[in-house]
């Protein structure tokens, strides 16, 4: 059966009018769908790769496909799923969030999109002529001509050059539209958390995409032009320090919006304010100039001298505090909550735990000798997998199961949802738990194969069996995206009944957003409307004798 | 000698490493109580302050700053004196080693073996140098300067159970101790990816007492003995299919430095980075194809008989 030349037109003209569409909402969403496309995509290439690692010897991948898997895969992770994922909530939410009719610059804004998905093409485009095979960060020499061929990796630098350069675009307008379109009343520190962070968090990409480029472009003279910036008598740890003083950032670049998300759920299922805003707003901040004052604890291991070691291991300690800070803020809006346990929320609470386990081990790199021993090994595989998969795809899940309602208007289905969370944290946690084990006894990274020792084959085969334990809830949370459109229950503006700005429209809010914009006066403009009898502004100043805005008779210990 | 360790990062066999393994032990535990007590206050705020069906909303509190500054200062305190420790430690596990004196052992990493040079001034017999590849001899108790270099790109020289992992930069002269408390066998790897066979660029630092150690290093000064018999015509092959541009094998005026150093091959159990035990029939196999064991090896396939494929083999088991 064919369709009818009519529905085949309508169809077709949606189509064009999705990709020349400037409203912030489609692009939001053509963002999220294009790092959902490109995570699928990355996860396969994990599972290939954890099957060549299930058994000692296997001959599944050898040598440069393997080490093109994990190029691909890291490059594709980064840059391809999370960061589209992310700036797809920050384009979806910031200007609902503050009451704003689009983003500043809309065809910019479209631009961005379009030559990041074009970067992604490009490094698929890779295949046709041997795909890149120096890593995600690429060392020089080994990135260089002489080791590296293949016009692979002269196309990854292309794609890399394009995609930061959409962010970068992406990350000034995100800027703009939070200084100069939020709604008549709402400060800078009246934003809902997400779009501080995310206004954070562009202010990051705007100074570390550009020094990665820069040192792509430098990249690419030494490769096309035969210069000599990182080899042929240039430096090899000139790459390291420029591709770190970005690659740091980038970390945070990747986890400031999950956060932003976190306090978001949180609250609103805890039916409490987040616990000291300020104290997590500001952290945010000391976070953004601290990120690019710890870049060379990834060259721990490289013989820097031992005063620059001690500054940055210093340097590194010093930025856990803004983390912690973070974390304990989130248990304490726990704290006498009333708490709810729906998706959103069981993945924000797996997020707090899997994230303080990264967290846990991140410090121990800080202490420069431990990381003399862990670095380049597994341990350091378990380590970023549990803050950028324990911690922010937990928090994109958490943050997707609890919009989905506002941007489609139907709810998930909640049976699926639940059974894909625990096929998830189970997975997630039998691949990357045992993977600490491996690194402390003695599994580089980035092998394609490893010796027969004890233990070491068992080890991984937990982890390659875990991998598609997780592989099949994701599935999972896909079917339930796809069924959940048709046959979702009706949301309603606000399902959750949350308090924010976003939730004051419709679902899905129409274009432009807003018929009419509730008063804001307060961090919490729906709370203060459901409750005309105690809105959060005439609560007691902040800096009063009960510490911040807490009432006489909701104290912890009551004078 | 003794099984491989199961977990080398924390069963040390080094004055250097111990203090690595004791500080390692003490951030994990106290990693594992901030894990623990955040993850218990988790579960139990959720199951106690679960929703049970109450229509109000809970107490407001939007926060407290004297607790935020307990906290921030509770972190404060436990950094400080996890860098203090660290500080500590480092100086203990990396030793100044200055940049004059004269190393005991030149470590270069190539794409993708290891080759360990003993310069002349340490030699006792005053023989020359000694070269050999991916299995490192070290005197056991006594500490040896180490300098790594790298012939290519970047590698990181790594023996869990002997201490730091320190990377072999091209073009940078790179210094570290190298010590191990009593004889044995101790298993290392390449910590830097660095190409197609990042995976075998594995060795061995094998700890012996001084004697023996002085033993097997004046036989690996020595040249190669003369062949006879078939093993001759295996020399003279080797000489002939140009192996000697990038092997040397002293005593048979080849002097190739790309690939490890063939003086005395037959003294050393595995071969190709840890990918093959050197046997015979290993040897063999490797011989007639060198990609199949190892894809990507620098070394190219030589269109040998068999017959020759035997002499070669028997030429390289007769150089111990």
């Amino acid at each position: 059966m064919t369709a009818s030349p009519t529905r085949t037109r309508t169809r077709l003209r949606g189509a064009a009018s999705l990709l020349a569409s400037t409203d912030h909402k489609v692009i939001g969403l053509l963002y999220l769908a294009l790092g959902s496309l490109y995570f699928l995509i990355g996860g396969l290439e994990a599972l290939v790769m954890r099957v060549q690692l299930a058994a000692p010897g296997n001959a599944v991948l050898t040598g440069e496909t393997y080490n093109a898997f994990f190029t691909l895969h890291g490059t594709t992770m980064i840059f391809l799923a999370v960061m589209p994922m992310l700036l797809g909530f920050s384009n979806y939410l910031l200007p609902l969030q503050i009451g704003a009719r689009d983003m500043a610059f809309p065809r910019l804004n479209a631009f961005g999109f379009w030559i990041t998905a074009l970067g992604g093409l490009l490094l698929y485009l890779s295949l046709l002529e041997g795909p890149p095979s120096a890593g995600w960060f690429a060392y020089a020499p080994l990135s260089e001509r002489p080791f590296s061929m293949s016009l692979g990796t002269d196309f990854w630098a292309a794609a890399l050059i394009f995609m930061g350069t959409g962010s970068t675009l992406t990350a000034i307008n995100l800027i703009v539209t939070t200084l100069r379109y939020r709604a008549p009343g709402m400060g800078l520190w009246m934003m809902p958390m997400f779009s501080w962070m995310a206004f954070v968090n562009s202010v990051i990409i705007v100074f570390a995409m550009p020094a990665l480029n820069a040192a792509l472009v430098m990249l690419e003279v030494d490769r096309a032009l035969g210069g000599h910036n990182f080899a042929h008598g240039g430096s090899a740890l000139l790459w390291q320090h420029y591709f770190w003083f970005f690659g740091h950032p980038e970390v945070y670049i990747m986890i400031l919006p999950a956060w932003g998300l976190i306090s978001e759920v949180i609250p609103v299922y805890a039916r409490k304010p987040i616990f000291g805003y300020e104290f997590v707003a500001g952290s945010t901040l000391a976070i953004a100039v601290l990120s690019f004052a710890v870049y060379a604890h990834h060259m721990f291991a490289v013989g820097l001298s031992r005063p620059v070691n001690l500054a940055f291991a210093a340097s590194t300690m010093l930025i856990a505090i803004p983390t912690g800070i973070k974390v304990l803020n989130w248990v304490a809006t726990l704290w006498r909550g009333s708490i709810r346990f729906e998706t959103p929320m069981l993945y924000a609470l797996a997020f707090l735990v899997q994230f303080t386990l990264g967290g846990v081990t991140g410090v121990s790199f800080a202490v420069l000798p431990i990381d003399w021993q862990v670095t380049d090994t597994y341990y350091v595989v378990a380590h970023f997998h549990y803050v950028l998969m324990g911690g922010t795809l937990f928090a994109l899940l958490s943050g997707l199961h609890h919009y989905y309602p506002k941007m489609t208007g139907r709810l998930l289905g909640d049976t699926l949802g639940k059974a894909a969370f625990w096929l998830i944290t189970l997975g997630f946690n039998g691949v990357f738990l045992v993977q600490h084990a491996l690194g402390l006894m003695g599994m580089p990274r980035r092998v394609y194969t490893y010796p027969d020792l004890p233990g070491w084959g068992a080890l991984n085969r937990v982890s390659t069996v875990s991998a598609f334990v997780m592989g099949a809830g994701l599935v999972l949370v896909l079917v339930n995206l796809v069924v959940s459109r048709q046959l979702g229950r009706v949301a309603g503006d606000n399902p959750w009944r949350a308090w924010t700005l976003e939730w004051a429209t419709s679902s899905p809010p129409p274009a432009g957003n807003f018929t009419r914009l509730p008063p804001v006066k307060s961090r919490r403009p729906l709370w203060d409307l459901a409750h005309p009898e105690d809105p959060d502004h005439r609560r007691p100043a902040r800096h009063d004798r009960t510490h911040g805005h807490i009432r006489p008779e909701e104290q912890e210990h009551p004078r | 000698m003794s099984a491989p360790a199961a977990v080398p990062v924390l069963q040390p066999a080094s004055p250097l490493a111990a203090p690595i393994t004791h500080l390692t032990v003490f951030t994990l535990a106290l990693g594992l109580a901030v894990f623990l007590a955040v993850t218990g206050a988790t579960l139990y705020f959720s199951w106690k302050y679960r929703h049970r069906g109450a229509r109000s909303e809970p107490p407001q509190l939007f926060g407290n700053a004297r607790d935020e500054v307990i906290w921030m200062v509770l972190a404060a305190l436990l950094l400080t004196l996890l860098f203090a420790l660290a500080w500590w430690t480092m100086n203990r596990a990396d030793p100044h080693t200055g940049q004059d004196g004269r190393p005991d052992l030149i470590v270069t990493g190539h794409q993708w073996y290891w080759e360990a040079s003993y310069p002349r001034g340490s030699n006792p017999e005053g023989q020359g140098v000694a070269r050999t590849a991916n299995e490192i001899h070290i005197p056991a108790g006594r500490r040896m300067l180490v300098q790594l270099q790298s012939a290519d790109v970047i590698h990181d020289l790594w023996v869990p159970q002997l201490g730091r992992k320190l990377d072999a930069v091209p073009g940078q002269n790179g210094r570290l101790w190298l010590q191990a408390d009593r004889p044995g066998r101790y298993l290392g790897a390449c910590a830097e990816f660095c190409g197609a066979q990042h995976a075998w660029m594995r060795f061995t630092v094998i700890a012996e007492p001084e004697a023996s150690y002085r033993a097997w290093l004046a036989r690996q000064a020595r040249p190669a003995a003369a062949a006879t018999g078939p093993a001759a015509q295996g020399a003279a092959l080797l000489v002939r299919e140009g192996c000697g541009e990038c092997h040397t094998v002293r005593g048979l005026g080849t002097h190739g430095t790309v690939g490890p150093d063939l003086t005395h091959f037959a003294s050393r159990a595995t071969f190709a980075g840890g990918a093959l035990r050197r046997t015979p029939a290993q040897v063999r196999s490797w011989l007639q194809d060198p990609q199949r064991a190892k894809p990507g090896t620098r070394m190219p396939r030589y269109p040998l008989t068999q017959e020759q494929l035997t002499q070669l083999t028997t030429y390289l088991e007769t150089l111990k």
